[in-house]
């Protein structure tokens, strides 16, 4: 059982300090402007944070207990593959969810 | 293109994220579910949800006050999942730095992976949109998201019946992030920056506390960067 205080205590730090690092340098740098090696850094924040927070789902699912699963993996390189060819989001999305689907029922 | 077929900044952010909304209604009600079988009351899973505001980082703190872990870790664990929003904030900052203060602090509020992914992809493709312009899109972005996120997190508190596993709901995140990004491959930095991550991900995934994540992140930023130096220099060499 979790102790009302504690939870109390987590979620409120926690809103505060997630508030915190959301906020840190649109709130404090502003329209200042930041040094140019940092902003290319920052160009490539969205392409390397995010497939490095999907490539361990993909490669060890945790509905699978992280086993690698083919039509997982077979869904991650339909959505990215039809995403680069064709840019359209919603086309990338619809072709690893058929992919998925598709080879569940096939492979089981 | 006429005036009559341009939507507003706000209409098209709604419509870019809509494809998200697959995905936040079972992770909203898997936490619902989750948190009142801890034990937590409605209001207290609501105020979770509404207060932090972050998947990831509830599923986190949630496992481990179960396991009674003491307090200082669970906040210093769900933070560190949650540090790459400080990468989101410094990413942001050129594009709606300008904006006033409170619309600032809204945004940080509402930065979400899905929003910022939705944001900063537009924010590359037109460079011209105004500060303003760029607020408003943002918050259309978050529109179908963050509503849903506390409306699904009150129904799965509520309810307690989790989607089957054979949906097989877990892989839409991983589908729909890899959707949204695979367009923002626009130079062989961005496919460097994006490879690096990966590899890095996959070698640091013992790492505690999620930081393999930042580290991958900032190996992937670090190779992106000098990559694009490099390009720039065997430009210039011709």
């Amino acid at each position: 059982m979790i102790e009302t205080g504690t939870l109390w205590t987590v979620i409120i730090v926690l809103g505060l300090g997630s508030f915190g690092l959301r906020f840190v340098f649109t709130g404090l740098v502003g329209d200042r402007a930041m040094p140019d090696w940092l902003l290319r850094h920052l160009r490539y924040t969205a392409v390397a944070i995010l497939p490095a927070l999907v490539a361990p789902q993909v490669v060890w699912p945790v509905a699978t207990d992280g086993v690698f699963d083919i039509p997982r993996a077979a869904a991650a390189t339909a959505a990215l593959l039809i995403g680069l060819v064709t840019k359209n989001v919603l086309m990338a999305v619809l072709s690893g969810a058929v992919t998925l689907y598709g080879l569940l029922y096939l492979i089981g | 293109m006429t005036s009559t077929t341009r939507k507003s900044p706000y209409r098209q952010g709604i419509i870019d994220s809509s494809p998200f909304i697959l995905v936040i209604i079972p992770f909203a009600s898997l936490f619902g579910v989750l948190a009142s079988e801890a034990g937590l009351s409605v209001v207290e899973t609501m105020a979770f949800s509404i207060v932090v505001i972050a998947g990831a980082a509830q599923f986190t703190a949630l496992q481990l006050m179960q396991e009674n872990a003491p307090t200082v870790i669970v906040l210093i664990s769900a933070l560190a999942v949650n540090l790459r929003m400080a990468m989101y904030s410094a990413s942001l900052t050129p594009y709606i730095g300008a904006a006033p203060l409170w619309q600032r602090a809204l945004c940080a509020y509402l930065t979400v992976d899905q929003s910022y992914v939705v944001g900063v992809s537009k924010f590359e493709r037109e460079p011209d949109m105004t500060v303003a312009a760029r607020v408003s899109y943002f918050l259309g972005a978050v529109t179908p998201i963050v509503p849903l996120w506390y409306l699904f997190t009150y129904v799965g508190a509520v309810l307690g019946t989790q989607i089957p596993d054979s949906w097989a709901l877990d892989f839409a995140i991983p589908i729909t992030f890899l959707a949204m990004i695979a367009p923002m491959f626009r130079t062989a930095a961005h496919v460097v920056a994006a490879l690096v991550a990966v590899v890095v991900a996959l070698l640091a995934a013992g790492v505690p506390y999620s930081l393999g994540l930042i580290i991958a992140g900032t190996a992937g930023m670090m190779a992106g960067a000098q990559t694009e130096l490099w390009l720039e220099r065997k430009g210039n060499a011709k």
